[in-house]
């Protein structure tokens, strides 16, 4: 979803031909083609109405905004519905595929004004005209997209649901930057609900006339999806909270809070077809591969490319909704942070239960799973043990130690060498014992003469009580080759007592 | 000393302890059989003991009534005599028990002995265990047990078989130990080195070689043992950066610091050079160790007094002068195989104004360089340029003209030199008190007769392969303090020479003849006659002397060292009379002495009692002569090779007879020929087997030819 959301965003800011026919065509396959032809006469006629009527680029800008107010109403209109729909049903596919066709049908008349800017060349006026135009429509498809989007969030919205009113729920995925950069304009409460920030911004983008900057906020946030998307992808774990030592002057970012609620969502991308979670992008491209052919083609799966926006992104920084924390804006000596990894990484470590214990050590607890498994990686390694009992898996860092504390000292692995002595010996014996048992067995079952079944359960009661760690069991491998001294041995089982790993040979020579 | 205490109470059984006092200090023969305890011995006690005492030799109450004062005054004197110290202890009961509590050290020829020892001195303080190859857990509890309290040094460094628990014993029980040496104890792994950190009180430590011990065993040191003041962990190769720094941290009265071959770097050492007290520092073969790590150091050691930076090849001289500028104390410096000694680098000792030993050894050193040294330090009292290439006249000249002062000077295989350095060295150093001069084969007779002439305080002299002549030794006989002269492969000189010397050099302790065929029984007469104090004489391959000479020199009652290598006219008889007057022997080589057999062998094993080395190779011994050194309760090291009548059976007995062997050196042909048990049995008892291939040399090497060869091994050199 990141992936579809940003192309159209980048396009919008660069309002370039050439990435237009690409939004087309990352687009297309959604759509069936027969509604093409349909919608494009119908805004090729408001197009031709615009070029000749309203040269001025701002007229025809709030010209354009004006008709798309409609839309937008019968949008809105549609939205309860489908707010009612989810109580009963996760999502409602009708109500999906009419947005979806809406959705196409722009898309369409954004591609004939690209057309005829192809075939227009060289009129400077209209050309500036025309990419407004192109902008204007374009955020619109965004937004929508959003808001169709959001209908298939199932499992954030049913929790949502329970703290906000359902009214017109977009899903918190629309919400999560969209939300941002409204906070960026006027600066609401948190507590405010979702939805209605959500009408709003929809209400801005329709009231006209700050288009640009809500295009700007838009490209924040495209800013900053692609800020936290490439750090997921590549897996790095950022242990750096925040941007300690950054040193960016308090006025020189902005600020943003995340809700608790978003902060601990396990996913941050949905498929849009079944609604299926993902943690990273990669994985909902691939994930996508089954839902048909079109999302197999390599530009589908290719990693949305990075390429930055061409106006410098404002420097936008995190805080923790946490009152009282070191990285909460409220803090005296606010730490902002500087990702939403960042984000989700610190509340967890710092403000929830450490819930993932080391299945190894059984004492080491984490609150983030990556915490866990680098421990993991380690756990048992650590072999540098302070007298104290303090572990380092450095050399170095228990010398440090040492150095610094009176009286502690380096201690030795003692344990190792005994430890692992002993678990040999009840190893061996065991095996010993295993042996003896099986060839008890087996004897008692095969042989004819009594003697030897006799002499094998005694040594058998005597390896059982007396000495499990005897090696003369071993011995007994070998009863048929040696049956005499097998019998003198077991006449006296305690022998094995006192002898210990007495050897086979020598008593042998002393019969 | 168990012998002894036995027999001490086979001696009051019979005779009653009034008798034998007076007989021990009489001159009548001893009716109880002593083969340790000759006349002469008792002679001398008699002289020790003061005269008031022996007067009153017939009132035996008088005898007892000594307080023990007087008698540990009397002991005090017999210091240096550990036989006339048995005597002593053989007088009567409390001459015995005064004995017992005076003797501090303790050396045990076996370690079967120890418990009897550790009965009989509880008080004492030393224990050297350096004779016995294997000393066991049990053994150091016992050890631990008996001198609790008085136990102040041990010293393990040449016995195996203990592990960390008798090591551990030791440094909990006895709390008075400042001392432990466990050099060489290549198997002690750290859990010994953390036993080692419970001796809190350990001042001086010895891990030379203990490979296995690791950071961690050392930190453990570091932190238990903070009173260290000396430290040695030579060829410790599992110490790193980390242990060190630790110990450097941690041992803040540390004097002396060995860290040769140690694996570190310059992490360590400005730690080790902030400690305060640091006095001695070597850091001989450390080659992690490199220049940027040196310049880079600031701290100045103004302690330091010696430092040993021998043999860092990967160490430049601009490093070497920036460290030297930091120790402005510096005393002793050595800097031997560093390579090239310049002017540059002999310029930075300018600031070193205390500097008084300067070792360059091995260096290629410049005559520039030289002249800096001469004018740089104010009182160089030592100087060795032992094997530096490039030391001329000149150069050496400019120095002892300026440091007139020079006590010792090295300047072995300093091919270069001629009569104009000695000239110029005796001219000006007259209190020279030690001279080595070997293969110095520029210099002439005349040369060498300068020596004598003007150096009368010389206490040591090698003049080794050199064109020494008879003259010159006359010379030489004018040094009368000489106690070490050796003139070995000196062709030219001859009887008459060595007379010259014996007459009045009383105090020879050590003389070097190898390979000075010149010399014959005539000479070796004078010697013995000339030289009582004599201790380590060298006749190997001097082939003119015979059994006239062993006969002399058996009257030399100190001879602890002989050797008689390749004399073919040496016979048992010469042996036999050696045996019996020289019971000190404790070093004897007859290789290729083909007339000794078994007889000669057998009286070495009768009275040799403190042989402790002995080759017997080529001699014409057979089982029954080895099996008799069996009787040698001390012998230690054996190398027998090519022993005509040796079986392998004889060789098993008399291997399985030999309690305290250390090292045997044996022929290969041997070793499948002896049965593997017996040699693992003897291998576990501390000896070490060394088995070599050599083929068999039926001809001695004539002597011409082999100095022949040797002067044309040194043409290209010159």
């Amino acid at each position: 979803m990141d992936f579809k959301l940003r192309r159209p965003l980048e396009a919008s800011s660069n309002a370039s031909s050439s990435m237009m026919s690409e939004i087309s065509r990352n687009l297309k396959p959604g759509l069936p083609f027969i509604q093409c032809d349909s919608t494009n006469i119908c805004y090729g006629a408001r197009q031709e109405q615009s070029f000749s009527e309203f040269p001025p680029p701002q007229v025809i800008q709030s010209r354009g905004l004006y008709a798309r107010e409609q839309k937008t109403e019968t949008k809105s209109q549609l939205e309860p519905s489908s707010a009612v729909n989810d109580l009963v049903m996760d999502w409602n596919p009708r109500l999906m595929l009419s947005n979806l066709s809406f959705l196409e049908q722009k898309i369409h008349q954004v591609q004939d004004i690209v057309r005829s800017i192809i075939s227009q060349e060289g009129r400077a006026n209209e050309l500036a005209a025309q990419q407004q135009l192109v902008t204007a429509d374009l955020t619109y498809i965004i937004i929508q997209l959003i808001s169709t989007a959001g209908t298939l969030l199932p499992n954030i919205k049913n929790a949502l649901l329970s703290a906000t009113p359902p009214v017109g729920q977009p899903g918190v995925m629309a919400n999560l930057p969209v939300n941002a950069s409204q906070k960026q304009h006027e600066v609401l409460p948190m507590e405010l609900a979702k939805a209605s920030e959500y009408d709003e911004l929809i209400k801005d983008l329709n009231s006209g006339g700050e288009g640009d900057e809500l295009i700007k906020c838009l490209n924040n946030s495209v800013a900053e999806v692609s800020e936290s998307i490439p750090i997921e992808d590549h897996d790095i774990k950022d242990y750096d909270d925040g941007l300690d030592g950054e040193n960016l002057p308090p006025g020189s970012y902005e600020v943003l809070q995340l809700e608790k609620e978003e902060i601990l969502a396990p996913h941050t991308h949905f498929c849009l077809i079944c609604g299926k979670g993902f943690k990273r992008d990669a994985n909902l491209r691939m994930h996508m591969r089954g839902h048909g052919d079109e999302y197999k083609t390599p530009a589908a799966l290719a990693k949305p490319s990075k390429e930055a926006s061409s106006e410098p992104a404002i420097i936008r920084r995190y805080s923790c909704p946490f009152v009282g924390c070191k990285r909460n804006k409220e803090h005296k000596k606010f730490q902002p942070l500087k990702t939403i990894l960042c984000v989700k990484n610190h509340y967890k470590r710092s403000h929830c239960d450490k819930s993932y214990t080391c299945s190894r050590c059984k004492t080491k607890k984490f609150s983030v799973i990556a915490d866990l498994k680098t421990h993991e990686k380690h756990c048992g390694r650590d072999k540098w043990i302070c007298s104290c009992g303090t572990t380092f898996s450095r050399k170095d860092k228990l010398f440090g130690h040492v150095a610094l504390f009176q009286g502690h000292a380096p201690a030795i692995h003692m344990d190792d060498a005994k430890v692992s002595g002993t678990s040999d010996h009840a190893q061996v014996g065991e095996t010993t014992n295993g042996m003896v048992a099986n060839m008890g067995y087996n004897f008692s079952g095969n042989a004819s003469d009594d003697a030897q079944s006799l002499d094998i359960k005694d040594v058998d009661d005597g390896q059982g009580y007396f000495s499990p760690m005897n090696f003369d069991a071993c011995n007994f491998g070998g009863l048929d080759e040696f049956p005499r001294s097998a019998y003198d041995v077991s006449e006296s089982p305690f022998s094995f007592l006192s002898t210990g790993t007495c050897s086979f040979i020598p008593r042998n020579g002393e019969n | 000393m168990a012998e002894s205490g036995d027999l001490f109470r086979r001696i009051r059984g019979r005779d009653g302890l009034a008798t034998l006092a007076l007989d021990l200090f009489s001159t009548t023969p001893n009716p109880i059989p002593c083969s340790y305890s000759g006349s002469a011995k008792r002679l001398r006690l008699g002289d020790a003991i003061p005269a008031a005492v022996v007067a009153e030799e017939d009132r035996h109450d008088l005898v007892d009534s000594l307080s023990e004062e007087i008698l540990f005054l009397i002991l005090d004197r017999l210091e240096s005599e550990p036989l006339d110290k048995k005597s002593f202890s053989l007088v009567c009961r409390s001459f015995y028990a005064a004995e017992s509590r005076h003797r501090r050290v303790l050396t045990p020829l076996r370690s079967d002995l120890l418990p009897a020892a550790l009965a009989r001195y509880p008080l004492a303080s030393r224990l050297d265990l350096s004779l016995c190859p294997r000393i066991t857990d049990t053994a150091l509890a016992s050890v631990s047990g008996a001198l609790r309290s008085s136990l102040r040094s041990i010293d393990l460094s040449r016995s195996r078989g203990f592990s960390q628990v008798g090591i551990g014993n030791l440094a909990v029980n006895c709390a008075a130990l400042v001392e432990i040496n466990l050099s060489n104890a290549t198997d002690l792994s750290d859990a010994a080195a953390a036993a080692i950190g419970r001796a809190r009180n350990l001042e001086r430590l010895w891990l030379a070689r203990c490979k296995m011990v690791t950071d961690i065993g050392i930190g453990c040191i570091a932190v238990g043992c903070q009173k260290l003041r000396l430290l040695c962990l030579k060829w410790c190769l599992g110490i790193s950066d980390l242990g060190v720094g630790l110990v450097a941290v941690k041992c803040k009265r540390l004097r002396s610091l060995d860290l040769s071959f140690v694996p570190i770097t310059k992490k360590c050492l400005p730690a080790v050079l902030q400690l305060p007290h640091l006095e001695d520092l070597a850091l001989v073969g450390c080659l992690s160790i490199d220049d940027e790590g040196l310049i880079s150091l600031k701290q100045e050691c103004k302690s330091l007094q010696v430092l040993d930076l021998s043999n860092c090849q990967h160490v430049s001289h601009a490093a070497f002068s920036s460290v030297l500028n930091k120790a402005p104390g510096l005393r002793q410096m050595s800097l031997a195989y560093n390579g090239l000694v310049t002017h540059s680098l002999a310029t930075s000792l300018q600031k070193l104004s205390k500097l008084q030993c300067i070792k360059l050894d091995g260096s290629e050193i410049t005559t520039s360089g030289l002249g800096t040294i001469a004018n740089s330090c104010k009182s160089l009292r030592e100087l060795s340029l032992s094997k530096c290439s490039g030391v001329t006249d000149e150069g050496l000249s400019s120095i002892v003209m300026k440091h007139k002062g020079l006590v010792k000077l090295d300047v072995t295989c300093c091919r270069n030199i001629t009569d104009f350095s000695l000239a110029s060295i005796t001219s000006s150093c007259t209190s020279l008190t030690s001279l080595r001069m070997e293969s110095c084969t520029l210099v002439s007779k005349e040369g060498l007769r300068l020596i004598g002439q003007h150096c009368h305080l010389l206490e040591a002299l090698d003049l080794t392969d050199n064109d020494l002549d008879d003259e010159g030794l006359r010379a030489i006989s004018g040094c009368q303090k000489l106690c070490i002269l050796k003139i070995a492969i000196c062709l030219k000189i001859r009887d008459e020479g060595l007379i010259h010397v014996a007459k009045s050099c009383s105090k020879l302790q050590e003389i070097d003849l190898y390979r000075s065929v010149g010399i014959t029984d005539t000479g070796v007469v004078a010697v013995a006659r000339g030289f009582p104090l004599l201790q380590i004489i060298n006749l190997a391959y001097c082939t003119g002397i015979t059994d006239d000479s062993l006969r002399s020199l058996s009257k030399c009652s100190n001879l602890e060292t002989l050797e008689i290598r390749g004399c073919p006219q040496v016979s048992s008889l010469g042996l036999a009379a050696i045996a019996v007057g020289c019971q000190k022997l404790t070093n004897l080589d007859i290789k290729k002495c083909y007339y000794v057999n078994d007889a000669g062998i057998l009286f070495l094993a009768c009275f040799s009692q403190n042989l402790r080395q002995i080759n017997l190779s080529y001699c014409s011994v057979t089982d029954v002569g080895l099996l008799a050194l069996a009787s040698v309760s001390c012998l230690q090291n054996m190398t027998i090779f090519h022993l005509g009548g040796l079986t392998p059976s004889g060789l098993s007995a008399a291997l399985l007879a030999c309690g305290g062997l250390t090292k045997v050196k044996l022929h290969s042909s041997f070793k499948p020929l002896v049965p593997k048990p017996l040699l693992e049995h003897i291998e576990a008892r501390g000896c070490v087997f060394q088995w070599r291939d050599k083929p068999f040399q039926v001809e001695l090497e004539p002597s011409e030819v082999w100095k022949q060869h040797s002067q044309d091994m040194h043409v290209p050199d010159l």
